[in-house]
């Protein structure tokens, strides 16, 4: 176990920078995600941690020692990938005791060392086959079994769980987490699956086009987000172009279309100054659609509803109020309103989150 | 009815064609057994007579041994070199790695009779004489094609991620090529050394061109033999010759293919 340090790292592949500079820290025993769209530099951040690829820039420390200089193969890592990568020509034993051979390890403990490992990811009978013989969940377990029996510094996982199909793959997530409170080791995980690094992470990173958004934990990230680029990514965020009217000691004070006056604490506006431009970030799932009166202290729009997206326990209403189009996931327990219907919007400005404006 | 009548004479067309190319082999064959002293129908007895005389012909065991010699040298080179300019050009991208591939593929598409006379005058001009050296450098050169391109199909398929998986795990870059690279690619490697290997023995072209005096491989001395007389003997190295170039890829192919059933890859 060890704490993972990026400084100043930045990478160039000849003219294109995938990653600008970026520091991070990861704590030991924390379970980081990095999350981001397709091509943003996750995949290759955790391939400089890996030693599979060279910073152009900055430094990288695994348990307080600069790393740049130190070969994949001494670095004690273990690394999961998309494709399980498992070695065909070997049995499921002789993968999972491979990176033992590399260490001192007496060869009568690495049959005990395997056999755990293999209960371990709750496989324990299927050591004499080989890979192929295993269905994608199974193997993606063996390769799991295969990263950890080693003991490594740090567990590094690009994807591991986006080749299986969706139901699997939510068992898998809890497996994956369950193993590593087990042993808990620090482990950076890659993902572009909003859901799985909400339901996983310590701490996620947030990344876009190389940079660093936000660093947080999920509730947090989720709530609290630092950009508009985090709110849309998380989730599904109505923004509105509004102003700052004042900053005090409980809360902001903004002027929205549509929603008029309200106060947003100041814990979900950081980054607001105190007076300009803002924008104000309404969740999808905390605007409500009702037919009745707001209760005292929620705020009360009258609007009509577009186009209705049903989706089994939850609906996403897509609404008009005055000249704004907004969103509405609600979770619904009977039937959703239609098209056409006009209803009304109730939101609580403490559910609100604010940022700065252009 | 016109449709039924054109399909039977391309049906009778191809049995034609195919009996044109193979009834010469068939007929060699089967001479090789024939008892006479004639190589010529109708055979008169079955007998090992030819092959027999073929063991105590010193000549022949000679041009045996130098073309056996000659194939698993050949053969162990190709495929060494092969390995190795595959792996640099899959693994390590090594800058113009596309005009060196072109380069080595080159010989497969250059006439063998103009790759054998550019070869020696090359070496004239360098005022190097004809050598057993030279008759296995040639060969080198023309086999190391089919050697590379088995290997390479192989490795490019073999994905990176296995190896970066082994290294990660505490393998040099070396231990991951003989533990991991290696046994994946093993079947094309053997496959490759195969190809090399009878490729070489059956070459005559160029090494009528490169062999120096009084060195004879198989097929230059059964061209020899027949410049002097038709005899049976003839007939009977044929035979053999068959057996082991049709023999030895398919045995070649049977290893790989139970090898890699075996491994499960
Ligand atoms: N070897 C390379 N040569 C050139 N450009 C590269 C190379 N590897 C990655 N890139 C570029 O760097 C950027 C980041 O790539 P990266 O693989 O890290 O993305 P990612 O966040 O992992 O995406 P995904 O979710 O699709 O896996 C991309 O624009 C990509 O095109
Ligand atoms: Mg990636």
């Amino acid at each position: 176990m060890s704490s993972v340090h990026l400084n100043n790292i930045v990478k160039r592949f000849g003219a294109v920078t995938a990653v600008h500079s970026t520091s991070l820290e990861i704590p030991e025993g924390a379970f980081v995600t990095l999350l981001g769209p397709s091509g943003c530099g996750k995949t290759t951040n955790l391939r400089m941690i890996a030693g599979l690829l060279d910073p152009t820039e900055g430094e990288i420390l695994i348990g307080g020692k600069r790393v740049n200089d130190v070969p994949i193969h001494k670095r004690n890592l273990g690394l999961v990938f998309q494709n399980y990568a498992l070695f065909p020509h070997k049995t499921v034993a002789d993968n999972v005791a491979f990176g033992l051979k590399y260490r001192d390890v007496p060869s009568d403990d690495i049959a005990t060392k395997v056999q755990d490992a293999l209960e371990l990811v709750q496989l324990p009978d299927v050591g004499d086959r080989y890979p192929k013989e295993l269905s994608g969940g199974q193997q993606q377990r063996i390769a799991l079994a295969r990263a950890i029996v080693i003991e490594p510094d740090v567990l590094l996982l690009d994807e591991p769980l986006s080749a299986l199909d969706a139901n699997l793959r939510e068992d898998m997530r809890v497996e994956l987490k369950r193993i590593q409170e087990r042993i808990g080791v620090t482990t950076v995980f890659v993902t572009h699956d909003q859901s799985e690094a909400l339901a996983m992470s310590d701490q996620i990173v947030v990344m876009s086009d190389g940079r660093v958004e936000q660093v947080g934990a999920p509730e947090e990230v989720y709530n609290t987000p630092a950009s508009e680029f985090v709110a849309n990514f998380l989730g599904a965020s109505n923004i509105l172009a509004a102003r700052c009217t004042r900053r005090g000691p409980e809360g902001v004070d903004i002027e929205a279309p549509t929603f008029g006056k309200l106060t947003v604490p100041a814990e979900k506006a950081p980054n607001l100054g105190s007076e300009g431009p803002a924008k104000l970030v309404i969740r999808a799932e905390k605007l409500l659609v009702s037919r009745d009166e707001a209760p005292e202290g929620v705020l009360s729009v009258p609007a009509t509803i577009e186009a209705v997206d049903y989706q089994g326990q939850a609906v996403r209403y897509f609404v008009r109020a005055d000249d704004t189009q907004l969103q509405a996931i609600n979770m619904i327990d009977q039937h959703p309103f239609a098209t056409g219907d006009a209803i009304n919007l109730h939101l609580r400005p403490i559910d609100c989150a604010a940022l700065p404006g252009d | 009815m016109g449709g039924t009548m054109g399909w039977h004479l391309l049906r009778g067309w191809t049995v034609l064609v195919y009996l044109f190319m193979f009834l010469p082999v068939a007929v060699v064959v089967l001479l090789s057994f024939n008892a006479s002293q004639f190589g010529a129908f109708p055979m008169t007895g079955f007998s090992f007579r030819w092959f027999v005389e073929l063991a105590q012909n010193e000549a022949i065991l000679r041009a045996f041994r130098t073309s056996v010699t000659l194939g698993v040298m050949t053969a162990a080179i190709s495929t060494t070199l092969g390995v190795l300019a595959s792996l640099a050009m899959v693994r390590y991208r090594v800058p113009g790695s596309n005009y060196i591939s072109t380069l080595l593929i080159a010989p497969i598409l250059v006439p063998e009779v103009v790759l054998a006379v550019a070869l020696l005058l090359f070496l004239n001009f360098l005022g190097i004489n004809k050598s057993f050296t030279l008759l296995l450098f040639g060969h080198v050169i023309f086999t190391l094609p089919f050697v590379i391109l088995v290997v390479q199909a192989r490795l490019i398929s073999i994905k990176r991620d296995i190896e970066e998986a082994a290294m990660s795990l505490g393998a040099s870059p070396r231990q991951t090529f003989f533990q991991i690279t290696l046994p994946l690619m093993l079947p094309a490697v053997l496959a490759g050394a195969l190809f090399a290997l009878t490729i070489s023995f059956d070459d005559i072209t160029g090494t009528l061109f490169w062999k120096p005096g009084g060195v004879e491989t198989v097929p230059t001395q059964i061209f020899a033999m027949l410049r002097n007389s038709i005899s049976p003997e003839i007939n009977a190295l044929g035979t053999v010759m068959i057996v082991l170039t049709v023999g030895l890829p398919l045995l070649g192919l049977a290893i790989a293919r139970t090898l890699s059933q075996k491994r499960g890859i």
